[in-house]
């Protein structure tokens, strides 16, 4: 795990994660401009960092209703406002960029930053940046793959040969700056089916797994298929981290979470997705054993560590900021976070 | 309430037929809905490729976003090779797998035969129950002696056309409330 810069003996680490929307707040109407959002963004991630939350990452989408595209130049703002909090992308849609000059950027945000970056590479879930930058949908499988692969390489080498469908080779190039360490921890994003989770444990490389909802046990189907995939190939998953992501409300009761939560997650998905989440399924999110951790504190710090026990993951990613949520909730959940949540999940999973 | 009907094919004049008189009496019993007619033929509407349906553009994007919108949707649809047409599974095709949940389908079929009378049980309700639709069981079958020259000229089927335009208004308030009554008791 060191290769990935996670200490076994500190237990699970815990991390925020914004998509970078931009969307109205449905109670009001009210849109903030992107401006006040792109730093009340940089300003949630001074908060978590201050809290003692292990990492924060976030998101790029190309299109309507975001505000995060240039994700790497808002880390790079975070970088500079933090002092201990990891940083990453969540995800960079590497299909869609140039290896080489994502490389370049987090290389660069992880000196900036003192040794703190990381990138969760990802195909994306929003597929309007295809057009946008000029790649055909068709081949949204082989241009992840191959695109992946050369991130990783580059990683691993300071000198890199290599040639591809996708883009011109590379003969001896010299991919610089190079992160602290010479490397850095470069993550696969998943979602969905098993199937994504099988890919991830064949090439060895660390899982990020997201999660909308339903029960926690259907999620660590990824989990195992994933680790299996990697024993298959000769890997040591003991070696291999494996990271959760998904939404997070903490309130003082269960009730009222829902209430504060539900008009965001809905309107916000029925605007990005064009779905609304329906109301029988979130009302099931407060179950014990569901995935989604909404709730009180004493109840997420339960759920948070059935789930650990479950996935037996390393680091849990909580969305909070979806659909237009004010500044003045995200203070408040990290409040509670830092207070409540983080003490107890700590006291409870690290090994001393 | 929004109603869309919805006319499954680019072939022939059977079907559009028989969704002008269910448009007609629909309007005419509830003149407070909303009812769209989208006739495929009349629309360039392109293959799925597996993007979300907001994606879309043009008319693709249209023929999606309205039927996303309905409260109820009336199918018609002819029989092609014992199947329903592709141009209507297409459209089912550019929708989410829940695209139907908290919506009413009802539909109507025009057929060449008798013969085919079952299509719909096998081939169109399988389609509808997996997209989540909350289904007007009862159906119309139309056959080919049932129209002349452009005109519905058994009045059996129009009687059962009327009969179809009122369950899928009932069914459709019917669900709205019981769903209403259901989410205020969750309370948030």
């Amino acid at each position: 795990m060191e290769k990935y810069r996670i200490d076994k003996n500190k237990g699970l680490e815990f991390g925020i994660y914004t998509l970078g929307d931009h969307l109205p707040n449905p109670l009001t109407g009210e849109r903030i401009s992107a401006e006040q959002r792109l730093h009340e963004i940089i300003e949630y991630a001074k908060l978590a960092d201050q809290a003692g939350i292990d990492f924060f990452s976030v998101g790029e989408s190309h299109q309507e209703y975001f505000a995060t595209q240039a994700h790497a130049v808002v880390l790079s703002a975070i970088a500079q406002a933090t002092e201990n909090i990891k940083i990453a992308s969540s995800s960079t849609i590497i299909s869609t960029s140039d290896p080489v000059r994502v490389y370049e950027n987090f290389a660069t945000l992880d000196l900036i930053s003192k040794g703190r970056a990381e990138i969760i590479a990802g195909r994306a879930s929003r597929i309007g940046l295809f057009d946008l930058l000029g790649y055909n949908i068709r081949d949204y499988e082989e241009l992840f793959e191959e695109k992946f692969d050369l991130l990783r390489q580059i990683n691993e080498q300071e000198t890199v040969n290599w040639s591809g469908e996708f883009r011109a080779p590379l003969k001896n190039a010299r991919v610089l700056p190079r992160p602290q360490s010479g490397s850095m921890p470069i993550w696969r994003a998943v979602g969905g089916s098993p199937a994504s989770a099988i890919k991830a444990g064949y090439a060895g490389v660390p899982m990020f797994l997201a999660h909308l909802g339903g029960p926690a046990t259907v999620f660590k189907r990824s989990v195992d298929a994933y680790r299996e995939a990697a024993r298959s190939r000769g890997f040591d998953t003991d070696e291999l981290p494996v990271a959760t992501a998904g939404f997070f409300y903490a309130a003082e009761s269960s009730q009222q979470a829902l209430k504060d939560m539900y008009p965001f997650i809905n309107e916000g998905m029925k605007k990005t997705n064009g779905q609304g989440f329906p109301k029988q399924h979130f009302a099931q999110g407060v179950d014990p054993h569901n995935i989604m951790n909404i709730g009180s504190p004493q109840e997420i710090i339960e759920k948070i560590l059935y789930q650990h026990e479950l996935f037996g993951h390393q680091r849990y990613i909580a969305q909070i900021d979806f659909g237009g949520m004010p500044f003045d909730k995200l203070q408040k959940n990290i409040e509670l976070i830092g207070t409540e949540i983080l003490p107890a999940i700590r006291k409870y999973t690290a090994k001393d | 309430m929004k109603i869309v009907g919805l006319s499954g094919s680019k072939v022939g004049s059977k079907t559009r037929t028989a969704m002008n008189y269910t448009v007609q009496a629909l309007q005419e019993k509830y003149p407070d809905t909303e009812v769209t007619l989208i006739d495929l033929a009349e629309y360039d509407v392109q293959f799925s490729d597996g993007r979300n349906y907001m994606e879309y553009d043009g008319d693709t994007k249209y023929v999606a976003e309205t039927i996303m919108e309905a409260d109820a949707i009336v199918i018609g649809t002819p029989v092609f090779q014992a199947s329903i047409p592709a141009t209507l599974k297409n459209v089912f095709d550019l929708l989410p797998v829940n695209a139907f949940r908290d919506k009413v389908v009802s539909i109507l079929v025009t057929a060449g035969s008798p013969k085919h009378y079952l299509m719909v049980e096998q081939q169109l309700k399988p389609i509808l129950a997996y997209m989540k639709a909350q289904m007007v069981q009862t159906y119309v079958f139309i056959e080919e002696e049932d129209f002349y020259r452009k005109e519905i000229v058994n009045d059996d089927v129009l009687f059962r056309i009327g009969r179809l335009a009122e369950d899928t208004v009932v069914l459709t308030e019917t669900f709205s409330q019981i769903r209403e009554a259901k989410e205020a008791e969750y309370d948030f």
